[in-house]
């Protein structure tokens, strides 16, 4: 309250000593001495669980988040992997104390059952459908609701999770709430609320353990070999291809790495893949760091879609297509997609939205180009266009009309031709932060509106040709005087 | 005449200029650097039209760096459509450093179904030098990829390159009422396997095509080019 100091969390002694979450600091100094105190970073808090929740990943790509404190691991189909349940809680346990954490953990049916028992009978591994007699005994803290909710079963008398059960299904419900009874009900393992996990689930995957960390070149080279060979395999038998490889590379010490591949096309040619993952990895900024070396490497294929049987041919286009379409992935994995482009047709009047560029590997499908000159006359558009209009300084022009002589960039020109005007309005344009008219791609009905009362900008271009043959493109704005340079002809 | 370092031979493809295409032997040659030195801001324009004429019906990849687009413009879909260029063909690959614009090049033209490559460079950086050109001219001449290196604000350096042009911008005759077509000063100054030229060519848009500049000129014979019902033409 206000801007007094409040214990944020403590260690066990410290709660023995009789201190408590929430204790204005200056009790708990009274009370305790010496007492350690060190700020309290959320943010920074929140940043290691997600790093917890990242290495957790080992044991199960179903991790979740709850936060301040704890985490969500769904060992549903997974545990055998790690010699049984009480093997794999004791696994993690272990290997979380090592790392400095102070560990509760428990195994339940549900989210909410687990959760209360870690929290306070912390080892327990309930046998399936057994969660109500489980959490029967614990006392009301463990059902982690509302104040206000907590008084309530008090006051009625009630003491342990069990007993609150009993009255499940009497006046409890309209007292305290449709959200308090669906978690009761989690808690006792009668229903089940989805979690989200942390990352997606891929739609394959093939990883390698290493009871000796690996920390060469070659070894992890071979690896990725041996995994790329392995989802290959199951890609072929399933006739499907990846869109999207991820690598990831969990260090014994706790770091996960992630190095992701994205390709135009379904991909299972094992040998593509590691040469891709290959050149993702010699484009990394920072080289990929081993450390002590890497306990588990996998192989992800996040996004894994069928392969049309046609698209395998031996025709001669359509190897020629999968070529550039391959070729495009190089550069791509090794420039970025986004510097890797194709262009789309836009129909839109605004000169700078007809072509949109998009990354290459991306497909939009046939395209229609639109034409702006009738047929044998020259360009009407120019083959570059500035990203920003430039002013121009006009020296001396037709009154009312174009320029005949200006400066643009240091340099005068003499204006010998000059057609238009071509009257473009830019009633679908708006002005981003930068003061760059952009196409109003996802506007909502209301901003339309509001636009359609604006005065519109209109903006009249004139193709222009001067002494020396220097061919532009200008134009003016109807509502405002000065002239602008925007793009150069041929 | 020593062929050593010399392209494998290709057949010519026609520029459309009868003198040009005559002292290139045919036209330009595929599979090989061909350099344009241009001079002044629509000059440019001359090396996109060679690698329009070069790439044919296959991929044009076009290399530059953020620095070119900054100095001389974004390139335009629409405005290569004008010209009578196909902008489904086009990829573009921005880089940051000459470096890396020369490995996507030497990437681009190592793979046969390339059509043509342009490579886009300002100044005088110094990794384009002797070497990275031979290492160009090689790739082109293994696959058949031609390669167009576009150089402005720059004097010419020892290279490998089969033809070198240097480029400026032609004014249209005053009495011409089709003003605007590319037209182009264009002298020939290097060329391995003939001799130079000082040539006046303009770009016809409508048949992608160079013709001769002169006055009553007399149309190139239209390139064939199958029917596309997917270009629509505004009124």
């Amino acid at each position: 309250m206000g801007s007094a100091l409040v214990v944020h969390a403590l260690d066990g002694r410290g709660a023995r000593l009789g201190l408590y979450v929430g204790q204005p600091l200056a009790n708990a100094r009274a009370m305790v001495q010496p007492l350690t105190v060190i700020a309290s970073d959320e943010k920074a808090d929140g940043a290691l669980l997600e790093n917890i929740t990242d290495w957790c990943d080992r044991f199960t790509p179903l991790v979740s988040l709850d936060p301040p404190y704890g985490l969500y691991l769904d060992i549903t189909g997974a545990a055998h992997l790690f010699g049984g349940e009480a093997a794999m809680l004791r696994e993690v346990t272990q290997k979380m104390t090592a790392q400095g954490f102070t560990v509760r953990a428990a195994i339940a049916g549900t989210s909410l059952c687990a959760r209360a028992l870690a929290r306070f009978a912390h080892g327990t591994i309930v046998p399936p459908g057994k969660e109500a007699s489980a959490v029967a005994p614990l006392p009301l803290a463990a059902l982690d609701c509302d104040d206000k909710n907590l008084r309530a079963l008090r006051h009625a008398g009630l003491k342990t999770i069990g007993a609150v059960a009993d009255r499940l299904h009497s006046e409890l419900s309209e007292r305290l709430g449709a959200g308090f009874v669906t978690r009761l009900k989690i808690i006792l393992g009668a229903e089940e609320k989805p979690l989200t996990p942390r990352r997606a689930l891929p739609d394959l995957m093939a990883e390698r353990r290493f009871p000796e960390p690996v920390v060469t070149q070659d070894a992890i080279t071979a690896t990725l070999q041996a995994l790329a060979e392995s989802l290959s395999e199951i890609l072929e038998r399933q006739g499907r291809g990846a869109r999207l490889l991820e690598a990831v590379f969990f260090r014994a010490d706790g770091k996960v790495d992630r190095i992701a591949v994205k390709t135009g096309e379904g991909l299972r040619d094992a040998a593509v893949m590691l040469r891709l993952l290959r050149q993702r990895l010699d484009a990394l900024a920072d080289p990929l760091d081993a450390g002590f070396g890497f306990d588990l490497i996998r192989l992800e294929a996040v996004l894994a879609e069928d392969i049309n049987p046609a698209t395998i041919s031996f025709d001669a286009n359509e190897n020629a297509r999968q070529q550039i379409g391959f070729l495009i992935d190089r550069l791509s994995v090794r420039f970025g997609d986004h510097r890797v482009q194709r262009f789309v047709a836009q129909d839109t009047h605004i000169p700078e939205a007809a072509g949109v560029a998009v990354p290459a590997q991306d497909d939009f499908g046939p395209q229609n180009w639109a034409l702006k000159r009738l047929p044998g006359d020259p360009p009407r558009r120019p083959l570059r266009l500035l990203e920003r209009p430039e002013p121009i300084s006009v020296l001396a022009s037709i009154p009312h009309g174009p320029p005949k002589r200006f400066r643009w960039r240091q340099c005068v020109q003499n204006v010998v031709h000059i057609e238009g005007p071509e009257r473009i309005a830019l009633e679908w344009w708006k002005e981003n932060s930068w003061n760059r008219l952009v196409p109003t791609l996802g506007e909502t009905e209301k901003q339309k509106k509001e636009r359609a009362e604006k005065p519109r900008p209109v903006r009249n271009y004139f193709r222009a040709e001067t002494e020396s043959g220097m061919r532009f493109w200008l134009f003016r704005d109807e509502h405002q005087t000065g002239w602008y340079m925007h793009g150069l002809f041929a | 005449m020593a062929r050593y370092g010399l392209p494998p031979d290709r057949p010519a493809i026609p520029l459309g200029h009868p003198q040009a295409d005559s002292i290139l032997g045919g036209g330009l040659r595929p599979g090989a650097l061909h350099e344009v030195f241009a001079g002044g801001w629509s000059a440019s324009g001359f090396a996109a039209l060679l690698a329009i004429r070069a790439a044919g019906a296959k991929p044009l990849f076009w290399v530059r760096r953020d620095f070119e687009g900054q100095e001389y413009g974004a390139v335009s879909p629409s405005g290569l459509l004008e010209l009578g260029g196909d902008p489904r063909q086009l990829i573009l690959v921005r880089t940051r450093k000459c470096d890396d614009a020369l490995a996507a090049a030497n990437d681009i033209l190592a793979c046969g179904h390339v059509g043509a490559l342009l490579l886009e460079i300002r100044g005088q950086p110094r990794s384009l030098d002797l070497v990275a050109s031979r290492r160009l001219s090689l790739a082109a001449g293994e696959s058949g990829a031609s390669a167009i290196l576009l150089r402005q604000s720059a004097a010419a350096q020892p290279s490998t390159a089969l033809t070198r042009w240097q480029v400026t911008s032609a004014p249209s005759r005053d009495d011409d009422e089709d003003w605007g077509n590319p037209r182009f000063d264009a002298r020939l100054v290097r060329h391995r396997t003939g001799g130079l030229g000082h040539f006046l060519m303009q770009w016809d848009s409508e048949h992608a095509v160079f013709q001769q500049a002169h006055p009553g000129a007399v149309a190139a014979a239209p390139l064939h080019r199958p029917a596309d019902p997917q270009i629509a033409h505004a009124v």
